[in-house]
């Protein structure tokens, strides 16, 4: 058994990794597999999955890329994201990507999707619209349309038929997925010196890049680890980081909350791996289970609208007490609309609470 | 969009007279709705349901334009510290920044009268994401209903059958109890289509209008002149009579202007000649918009097509009118195609085709601060409308009514630049701008 | 004979280029943009004058001197004048601190006349080759000397230094606004004289000499055509068809110096500018910095600022560098506090420069890459040009993103502007004046 230096290590390797290799490999290792990229905040990766491929996590190049020809995509004021993606691609580190999708989050990430159109018509590139109606008749019927046209989408990429057994096999993985870094955040909780934020974060993000049936085992295996070893319980306060939905923070800033003697019992990094609040039914219509676990059962950020006014921000308020929190940190990325936008509401209803 | 008070000092056509006579009346019913017994709702631009809203004797109030007027008043610089005093961040968009810091002092109408409080907020939640968070901001502060239309996005530059079902569905399902419920006005589809028969009828005159501008010289300025044209078809206007009849005047103005041969009309009066014509893309700056339009008319630039006149609505590219016989798809259609909600490679095809109908001999983009839906992508979208066209480009950077984001010497010097540049290449005969 | 002249009004500093008919540089002169356009161009103007005039004087000697005798006389005469330039103002300054004197201030009329008369004495000394100066511009000369000079004879006369220096301040602007208006004819003749007198050396026969200097001062410079470029330029009294924008104006001042030039990068005070010119010296696309002023010339000065070091001290201690820090943000605003938190983490201070100086270049290879990139020559301008570390960035990155491209860098940048203008002015006449293109 790996130590949890030995984990961490192993995660952080595949997070600075802008050449993406071990997708790479993955790749390679079979003819005709292909890889699909996905940004913030959310997409079924169960699709992509079921049609034989990788779902990418692409979560821009970092605080360690030197963005150059990106920057001549954006204006100053437009956040770092995209143009790190946009550097990514422009210097054919994405060049392995078969299909890309970008998640309704914002309006920069939407216009993505355009500029990805023109700038590799032989990629699948596909602005992934969710609903913001909740009820089945309306936005559910809407978002299983969606999910049809999706699918065939990818079936393209794939170049076969996504089954119904397929979808349903990958939801179970997912599940699966799921409930390990659920019980990461909550061994967090529980124990949080033994389980450093910035050694959470790597792990959850090394999903990004693995394939998930290989994530869940490194989970398993870092709980394990994590679980046995010995590691000194410290006076620090318990915090939940906000704001960080879509373009991740440098591991620094990680690190330097926790030096700064905060213990972050929760956050909303990479929110794609606990999107779905519950299982998805793994019998039954996979595209209707998928559809309804995301109107009725899916979490809140500030890309999302919440018909019921009264409970704005209310996911937070509950994770403070759930997680035991003495204050929530809000901490976005420069130049971020939904973040900063909401951020007074957030703030209010946090006063409230 | 509504300067009419602006400039009616010097020049007075009839059409201008109108149109700030239908203003003034609005704000007027607006500021005195309890007392008229009226109830109140209110929406965005782009997605704005103008007929729907009028079914239940509702009145519609537009935040962005409110916005707009204290932009052009000079007042939303204030508004706008007092709301990041508030603790909203600098670079949020500063429409809503305005709205928020208003509302603090009171909401005042540019009639000076207080705001009514709406009884009804419809998030029709069309090409930005900031829609959706300013209502958000609204409803917290109201505590009124608000309903949500989700306009999907038109992802892959078409409407397919599932977005229309799904906004019909909304409307069916959400919006129009809801106004029923809130206004106690049972809905009549035959009031609905009657409404669209109006619109469609403005809308014909509307097009004919921005499309005059293919003429040489263009009688009209399809930016700056353009945002009057606007006025009353994407606003609180669209379905009645007055906009019907503001659209007439208006096109025997401009037939007049075409017959004399005459170009647009300034806020200095009638421009001398046209030197260049150009196609915009982005909103204009509205705090300092008559310096920003005289930086084009005194060097001779004629904007003939502009982005910023298809934010309410496309009415001209590919055709669409608000249609009687289907009108509640015709209102999804409406609201899905509203510029903004297109994706890029359909907004470069739209300027593209702008600059070969309308002859131009350049693009320009305004790019503002605020509006990320606009501005997200546009350099791209530069680069690739120079590929396609072989016409000079340029760039610059203002703000929708923020003044600390309008610097006169650097956009000036940026325009005099790209003037002298068109002009230079036209005598040079250089060869077509390289592609990026 | 016909002059064309161009003038660009910078934001720090104003230039003027002074061209004959075969479009050969004649003078250059540049001064200190003060608030004052007018004066600035008038007086960038007159330093184009005198470099015109030496040309001509130059010419005019033919052969009478030559090799490296002839390059040290024209030097000595070029600093000559300028003291000649330079004593004129003195004494003007002088008369006017010496007129804001109140009744009653003892002693003050005294130290200043002391304070002048050792300015004047170390004047020589200032102007002769190979001697360093802060600046060429006068009120930055006689600025630090009459702080530092003032405040020893303060001490011994018993006077306060304050008093001085606020006739100084109260003085400064005015001089500074009236430009030396003497008879230049005869300082030229002084200082061919002093130069003759002084360097026996050089074997000049004063009597040749002194007959082409008064043929060379003697010949009329018709200002035949004079176009405006640069910030100020709408500030001055021009007509329209005399003003080109100062992108233009660069795109063909490069083309001038380098005729393969292709793409342009100027690095200024207030903007970076990307240009990509065709064959012909004729703008074809242009990008400048948004409105945000990372990575200008004005983000090395508030550095400067912060690290209490001389803007031209920072690319020499880049270049001192070992390694270079990565710096992610080039936000003027927060430069300080970038700054603070490196040193705070134990950098060296020129790893860090290097790694600030590599970051202003990425900055205006993201401006270069949305003109349209980099196609062979590349010529680099403005006054980051002069600032070798930058340099070597660009270089490398150059290099790195657009292969093997022939990068020019001019000394004389600076004038790049200028000199277009210069250009436009004689192409304006050649294709019938008030034309408003070349």
């Amino acid at each position: 058994m790996r130590k949890v230096s030995e984990i961490v290590e192993f995660c952080q390797e595949l997070c600075e990794d802008l050449t993406f290799a071990a997708a790479r490999e993955w790749k390679d290792a079979e003819p005709g597999r292909k890889v699909v990229g996905y940004m913030p905040v959310y997409v079924p990766r169960e699709l992509i999955h079921a049609g034989g491929m990788l779902p990418l996590g692409i979560l821009g190049g970092g605080d360690n890329l030197e963005v150059i020809h990106g920057d001549a995509y954006y204006q100053s004021y437009i956040c770092r994201i995209p143009r790190s993606t946009v550097e990514l691609a422009v210097t054919k580190r994405l060049d392995f990507v078969d299909g890309m999708l970008f998640p309704s989050i914002c309006d920069v990430i939407r216009n993505l999707s355009g500029m990805w159109k023109m700038m590799f018509p032989e990629v699948y590139t596909r602005y992934f619209d969710v609903p913001q109606n909740y009820k089945d008749e309306i936005g559910g019927n809407y978002y299983e349309h969606e999910l049809m046209e999706l699918k065939q989408g990818l079936e393209g990429v794939c170049g076969r038929k996504i089954g119904d057994d397929d979808l349903r096999r990958s939801i179970a993985v997912y599940n699966e997925n799921r409930r390990l870094v659920n019980a990461v955040y909550d061994f967090r909780t529980r124990e949080p010196w033994k389980a450093p934020s910035w050694e959470v974060y790597l792990l959850i993000r090394a999903g990004m890049v693995l394939p998930v049936e290989a994530h869940s085992q490194l989970i398993e295996e870092y709980l394990a680890a994590a679980e046995a070893e010995d590691r000194p319980m410290r006076d620090n306060c318990r915090i939940i980081l906000q704001g960080s939905f879509c373009e991740q923070p440098p591991l620094n800033l990680i690190k330097s909350i926790e030096l700064a003697g905060c213990y972050i019992v929760d956050d909303d990094y990479m929110l794609v791996t606990r999107w779905l609040l519950e299982d998805v039914p793994s019998d039954g219509d996979p595209i209707r289970n998928l559809a309804q676990a995301f109107i009725k059962h899916s979490t809140e950020t500030a890309a999302k609208y919440e018909p019921d006014g009264a409970r704005k921000g209310k996911y937070l308020v509950d994770a403070v007490r759930t997680r035991a929190a003495e204050g929530v940190i809000f901490a976005a990325p420069s130049f971020c609309d939904p973040a900063l936008a909401g951020r007074n509401i957030r703030r209010h209803h946090q006063t409230v609470g | 969009m509504s300067t009419a008070t602006e400039r009616d000092e010097v020049v007075k056509e009839p059409s201008m007279l109108k149109q700030k006579e239908m203003i003034a009346d609005n704000y007027d019913r607006l500021t005195r709705a309890q007392e008229l017994g009226l109830k109140v709702s209110s929406t965005y631009v782009p997605g704005n349901l103008n007929e729907l809203v009028m079914c239940f004797d509702m009145l519609n109030n537009l935040p962005e334009i409110n916005a707009i007027q204290n932009g052009m008043r000079k007042k939303s610089g204030g508004l706008i510290m007092d709301a990041e005093k508030m603790g909203h961040s600098e670079d949020v968009c500063t429409y809503v920044k305005a709205d928020i810091g208003n509302m603090a002092k009171g909401a005042i109408a540019p009639n000076g009268k207080p705001m009514p409080v709406p009884d009804l907020l419809l998030l029709s939640y069309t090409g930005c994401f900031t829609f959706m968070k300013w209502f958000e901001l609204l409803r917290d502060q109201y505590g009124c209903r608000t309903v949500m239309l989700h306009v999907p996005y038109e992802g892959d530059g078409k409407i397919t059958q599932n977005m229309r079902d799904y906004v019909v569905k909304q409307l069916k399902e959400e919006v129009i109890p809801t106004f029923e419920e809130v206004s106690g006005v049972k809905f009549d589809i035959d009031r609905l289509r009657e409404y669209l028969r109006k619109s469609a009828e403005a809308e014909d005159n509307f097009v004919w209008v921005l499309e005059s501008a293919k003429s040489k010289p263009s009688p009209i300025d399809a930016y700056f002149g353009g945002v009057f044209y606007i006025g009353p078809i994407f606003t609180a206007f669209r379905g009645t009579d007055d906009a019907v009849e503001y659209y007439e005047i208006l096109r025997k103005e401009i037939e007049g202007r075409l017959a004399a041969g005459e170009g647009p009309v300034t806020p200095e009066g009638d421009m001398s000649e046209e030197k260049y014509r150009l196609v915009v893309e982005g909103p204009p700056n509205w705090t300092s918009f008559r310096d920003f339009w005289k930086m084009f008319y005194d060097e001779g630039a004629v904007v003939v097509a502009s982005t910023y006149t298809k934010v309410g609505g496309v009415y001209d590219y590919d055709g669409f009118r608000h249609d009687p016989d289907k009108p509640l798809e015709s209102l999804a259609d409406y609201c899905l195609g509203c510029y903004t909600n297109r994706n890029l490679p359909t907004r470069v095809d739209m300027i593209e085709s702008y600059i070969d109908q309308y002859e131009a001999d350049g693009f320009l983009v305004n790019s503002i601060k605020s509006c990320n839906s606009f501005s997200a992508g546009q350099l791209m979208m530069m680069r690739e409308v120079e590929k396609r066209t072989g016409k000079p480009a340029a760039f610059i950077e203002t703000d929708l009514v923020d003044p600390r984001y309008f610097s006169p010497a650097n956009v000036k010097n940026r325009l005099e630049s790209y003037f002298q540049m068109i002009e230079q290449k036209r005598r040079g005969g250089g060869p077509p701008a390289r592609a990026a | 004979m016909k002059c064309y002249i161009g003038i660009d009004l910078g934001s720090t500093t104003t230039k003027a280029v002074l061209m004959d008919a075969g479009m050969e540089v004649l003078g250059q002169g540049i001064t200190n943009s003060r608030s004052n356009y007018e004066t600035a161009a008038a007086v960038a103007k007159q330093e184009a004058h005198i470099g015109a005039r030496l040309t001509l004087f130059r010419r005019g000697l033919g052969d009478a001197v030559t090799g490296k005798n002839a390059n040290e006389l024209m030097e000595d005469l070029e600093l000559n004048i300028r003291l000649e330039q330079f004593l004129e103002q003195l004494e003007d300054l002088r008369a006017t601190c010496a007129s804001h004197i109140r009744n009653g201030q003892a002693g003050v009329l005294e130290a200043l006349t002391e304070v002048f008369e050792r300015i004047n004495a170390e004047a020589p000394g200032m102007f002769q080759r190979g001697a360093r100066r802060r600046s060429d511009f006068f009120r930055d000369i006689a600025g630090s000397r009459v702080m530092h000079i003032g405040e020893e004879v303060a001490k011994t006369a018993g006077v306060s230094f304050e008093t001085l220096l606020n006739l100084y301040d109260k003085s400064i602007i005015d001089v500074e606004n009236r430009p030396p208006e003497g008879d230049m004819a005869a300082k030229y003749r002084r200082a061919l004289h002093r130069v003759v007198e002084s360097d026996p050396h050089l074997k000049v026969d004063e009597a040749t000499a002194q007959d082409a200097m008064s043929k060379a001062v003697a010949l009329e410079l018709e200002e035949t055509y004079v176009v405006g470029t640069g910030y100020g330029r709408v500030t001055l009294p021009f007509p329209k068809e005399h003003i080109r924008s100062e992108i233009l104006c660069h795109g063909l001042g490069a083309h001038m110096m380098y005729p393969e030039t292709r793409t342009v990068l100027d690095i200024g005070g207030q903007d970076t500018k990307a240009i990509q010119v065709d064959p012909q010296g004729i703008v074809e696309n242009f990008q400048m910095n948004d409105r945000c002023a990372a990575g200008c010339g004005r983000y090395l000065g508030y550095i400067a600022d912060e690290m209490n070091m001389g803007l031209h001290e920072l690319g020499p201690m880049a270049m001192k560098a070992t390694k270079s820090v990565r710096i992610n943000s080039t936000c003027t605003v927060f430069a300080g506090a970038e700054l603070r938190d490196r040193l705070a983490l134990g950098e060296k201070r020129e790893d860090i420069l290097a790694g600030l100086h590599r970051a202003i270049i990425l900055r205006a290879m993201s401006i270069i890459s949305r003109s349209g990139g980099v196609t062979d020559e590349f010529t680099f301008t403005g006054g980051v040009a002069n600032n070798e570390a930058a340099v070597k960035e660009l270089r490398k990155l150059i290099h790195e993103n657009y292969g093997d491209i022939t990068i020019n860098i001019n000394p004389a940048s600076i004038y790049t502007g200028a000199l277009g203008a210069a250009a436009f002015a004689r192409r304006a006449v050649e294709n019938g004046a008030g034309e408003t293109a070349p």
